[in-house]
């Protein structure tokens, strides 16, 4: 009697909240646990590489903002989103991402292979007032990001954590991080020199905003919007698509 | 507050608030610039507050009776008017963010006040603020009446709940200034997490030693409901927020789970936050306030524990409904999608028990809109459980995901069913927890009754349309093979549908306003009732037999 058994968890708090844990584990367990033997989940993709520092505090400053909340940055397998956004996301191109953002809404369009999509120039005119550059957009203006000052005194302790958690950040990057991010965003100074070398040549150096004095939150933001999509080819590779992936502009 | 306290007991309150408030000063003085020095402060003001009340009636007498004579309502008291008050809070800000989408300038030119921040604040402020407190207030009601003895402590039922509004306050604040993990419904950061953590721990111990001191032999149904949400909430929020914060005088953290691995863990913790927290804690609410109001058993005891099962085994498994189509490989998508259609057999076994239980009380829920609020809740969650299955279905989702539909959906279940429930419930406990004869006016129940439904509904069928509409332009092809419509093109045709909801969470708001204004005028001005003992109503007790 199925019932009658019931009645007996029922009378003891311990089995029944013993038999809660059991019920609500298995699920997460089944659908969790594998994930991690890696090879099945994530493809290779040796052309790979990491945020740079600039490029990590900018994807801060987009969480800190919620763009999430409005974009998504994962293209689906259907038809139509390829056809709009370009060649669906792969695991591996998230594999460095802590957190996610792969989002929920589209209120704006994904933003997952935006990069190189338009200017340094579009981005910093569109962030500053949607409305001028789309008049019909209700997307909010970050207008203040580039009266902000940078934080950069702290990116080093940033890859640090990242560097434990397993992003092959070097040792030398670390300690270099706030001078890279400075450099990057500074085209003709010493310190831009140390960003390509340090992570490849392909790196966009860039006055972002337009002023090479000093290093603003919208330049961050604008150089981690300008690398969404290009930190690997494996999508370009791997699926069917037919397009090139984008070259640099600025 | 601390009158049923004794003196040895109000001194540990005292200690504990200050150790609060030290923990907030060594906050505020490692964070120094950082956001975390701002949170150190309002912790410090916090436990500084906190201890302030305590000291201001330190030398009062002290309580005579015995205390395990009497049920301890204080704590509920306490926790209805926070629910109450975050509830307006959340509300408004939702009113505001959805404003923003339709007009977007009402963002001024600040970081504070654009879409992305406020968003948060909404979602946090209307499910931990309004739901969390109602959910702690409940159940530390029903814990009590269907066990027939005390709470299991006197300063731990304080320590819940107000660590549980230290919590929230720090989220919501946070937000404002920026700091967010971006995971949904987790966004708090990792020191209000850990804080979180040691909140809700006792929050369990404490629901466990009161069933322990049990005088009925049998844990009644809605206990089951309201552990369960303590539990697996617990387990939930653990996983899902590990991780390593940047230095100790830092407010950011990396989460531990990289990618697609972070993806499934989040949605997990997102799928089951509506499950356990938005779900089954307020099934608890039902499974109590809706049977005293109509004052008929549950019909079904089985059916009860049918739904109870069903939901705990198989919601946990419908996270990755929401990763269809993505890179999250596909055998887990699929286990997803059949889950969540298998889930709606406990849902309507729920639905359908509270239903039944009101047959025979029909009358009733015609002439008393506090039992009306919950039939219409019940409702609601059986629509909106039957939506949710349908949107997990693959193809389904391939149109509903990203668009409005979601957030439609979402709002069914939030507003029709959460939100219902929980303004039943408290109508049903203000009146007895205070011991007044009645609500002040049964005409203003009413007449928020009527603003909730007309509002729920303006909105749900404003995102019905608008998010169909979008989903098919996203997809419309010309006869020539190209996409027909721009993102543009579709974001164009959504603002007619924001203005509309926009209208239609403003009375759902009034209507919250109102129910505020009754409770309040009700606590002031209804005459006391005569003295009844109270004891918990027994047809409720002993469930179905
Ligand atoms: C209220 C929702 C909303 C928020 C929040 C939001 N956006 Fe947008 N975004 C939109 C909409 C709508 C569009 C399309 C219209 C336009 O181009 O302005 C858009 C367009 C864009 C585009 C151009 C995409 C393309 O392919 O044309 C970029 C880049 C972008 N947003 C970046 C951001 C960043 C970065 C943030 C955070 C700082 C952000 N958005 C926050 C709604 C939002
Ligand atoms: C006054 C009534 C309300 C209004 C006007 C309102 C408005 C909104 C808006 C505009 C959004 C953002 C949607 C988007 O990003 O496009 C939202 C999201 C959300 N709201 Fe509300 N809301 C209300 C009440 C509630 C209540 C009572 C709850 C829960 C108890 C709730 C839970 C949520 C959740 C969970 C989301 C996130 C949805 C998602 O990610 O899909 N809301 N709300």
């Amino acid at each position: 009697m199925p019932e009658m058994f019931h009645r007996k968890i029922e009378r003891s708090a311990v089995l029944f909240v013993l038999a809660i844990i059991a019920a609500a584990s298995v699920g997460g367990i089944i659908e969790i646990a594998p994930l991690f033997t890696i090879d099945e989940t994530v493809e290779e993709a040796p052309d790979m590489r990491m945020y740079t520092p600039l490029e990590l505090a900018g994807r801060n400053i987009y969480i800190r903002e919620g763009c999430y909340a409005c974009h998504s940055q994962m293209i689906r397998t259907l038809r139509d989103e390829v056809e709009r956004y370009g060649p669906y996301s792969l695991a591996v191109e998230s594999r460095y991402d802590r957190p996610m953002l792969w989002g929920s809404k589209r209120t704006g369009p994904d933003l997952a292979r935006v990069g190189g999509k338009y200017s340094d120039f579009w981005h910093v005119a569109h962030l500053t007032n949607p409305r001028d550059v789309v008049p019909e957009s209700n997307m909010p203006a970050y207008a203040f990001l580039a009266r902000n000052q940078l934080r950069t005194e702290d990116l080093r302790d940033h890859l640090a954590v990242q560097r434990t958690l397993g992003v092959p950040y070097t040792e030398e990057m670390v300690e270099n991080a706030a001078r890279d991010a400075y450099g990057q965003a500074t085209p003709d100074t010493d310190f831009a020199a140390g960003v390509t070398e340090r992570y490849g040549d392909a790196t966009q150096v860039s006055a972002f905003d337009g002023v090479t004095t000093h290093v603003t939150e919208m330049d961050a933001l604008v150089a981690y919007l300008q690398i969404l999509g290009r930190l690997t080819n494996a999508a370009y590779r791997d699926t069917a698509a037919t397009e090139k992936p984008p070259e640099a502009q600025d | 507050m601390i009158r049923q306290l004794t003196s040895s007991e109000r001194q540990n309150a005292l200690v504990i608030a200050l150790a609060v408030a030290i923990v907030g000063i060594a906050m505020a003085a490692v964070g120094r610039s950082d956001v975390l020095g701002v949170h150190g402060v309002i912790v410090m003001l916090f436990g500084g507050i906190v201890a302030y009340l305590v000291m201001s009636t330190f030398y009062d007498p002290e309580p005579t009776e015995d205390r395990a004579a009497s049920y301890y309502d204080d704590p509920i008291k306490a926790g209805i008017i926070l629910s109450m008050a975050w509830a307006v809070f959340g509300m408004f800000m939702g009113v505001w963010v959805a404003a923003q989408l339709a007009w977007p300038d009402l963002a001024f030119d600040a970081g504070w006040s654009t879409f992305g921040r406020l968003r948060p604040t909404h979602t946090s402020g209307v499910i931990f603020g309004f739901g969390g407190n109602a959910l702690i207030a409940t159940s530390f009601h029903v814990v009590q009446r269907t066990s027939r003895a005390r709470l299991a402590g006197q300063i731990s039922p304080w320590f819940v709940l107000l660590g549980f509004n230290l919590f929230c306050l720090l989220a919501v604040s946070g937000y404002l200034m920026g700091v967010t993990q971006s995971k949904e419904y987790a966004e708090a950061e990792w020191y209000a997490d850990l804080w979180l953590v040691i909140v809700w721990v006792t929050y369990f111990i404490l629901y466990i030693a009161t069933i322990a001191r049990r005088k009925e032999p049998h844990i009644y149904v809605a206990n089951w409901y309201f552990m369960a949400f303590i539990l697996v909430v617990a387990i939930l929020h653990i996983v899902n927020n590990l991780a390593i914060p940047v230095s100790w005088g830092s407010v950011k953290s990396y989460t531990i789970w990289p990618g697609v691995q972070d993806a499934m863990v989040q949605w997990w913790y997102g799928h089951n936050a509506v499950a356990f927290f938005l779900t089954a804690g307020f099934l608890g609410m039902l499974y109590y306030y809706l049977p005293v109001r109509a004052q008929r058993p549950i019909f079904s005891y089985r059916l009860s524990i049918l739904s109870f099962w069903g939901i705990t085994f198989f919601y946990m498994w419908a996270g990755s409904h929401h990763l269809h189509y993505t890179a999250l490989p596909h055998w887990v998508q699929t286990l997803g999608m059949t889950f969540s259609v298998m889930l709606l057999v406990p849902s309507w076994a729920s639905a359908g028990n509270a239903l039944l239980t009101l047959n025979g009380a029909w009358h009733r829920v015609r002439d008393d809109a506090t039992l009306r609020f919950m039939m219409a809740a019940a409702v609601f969650y059986g629509l909106s459980t039957f939506e949710g299955s349908f949107m997990a279905i693959r193809p389904v989702n391939s149109l509903s995901h990203y668009t409005d539909w979601t957030v439609g959906h979402v709002h069914a279940g939030a507003l029709g069913w959460v939100a219902l429930i929980t303004f039943g419930s408290l109508y049903t406990l203000v009146p007895s927890l205070w011991r007044r004869e009645r609500m002040y006016s049964a005409a203003l129940v009413e007449i928020h009754f009527w603003l909730a439904i007309v509002g729920t509904l303006i909105y749900v069928f404003a995102m019905w349309n608008s998010g169909i509409i979008q989903g098919l332009m996203w997809r419309t092809y010309t006869e020539e093979g190209a996409l027909a419509y721009s993102f543009i093109d579709s974001l164009v045709a959504m603002y007619p549908y924001y203005i509309a909801r926009a209208f239609g969470g403003l009375l759902f708001l009034i209507g919250t306003v109102v129910g505020c204004y009754n409770m309040w005028m009700t606590v002031r001005s209804v005459p006391m009732a005569a003295r009844t003992a109270d004891v918990p109503v027994t047809a409720a007790v002993v469930p179905g037999e």
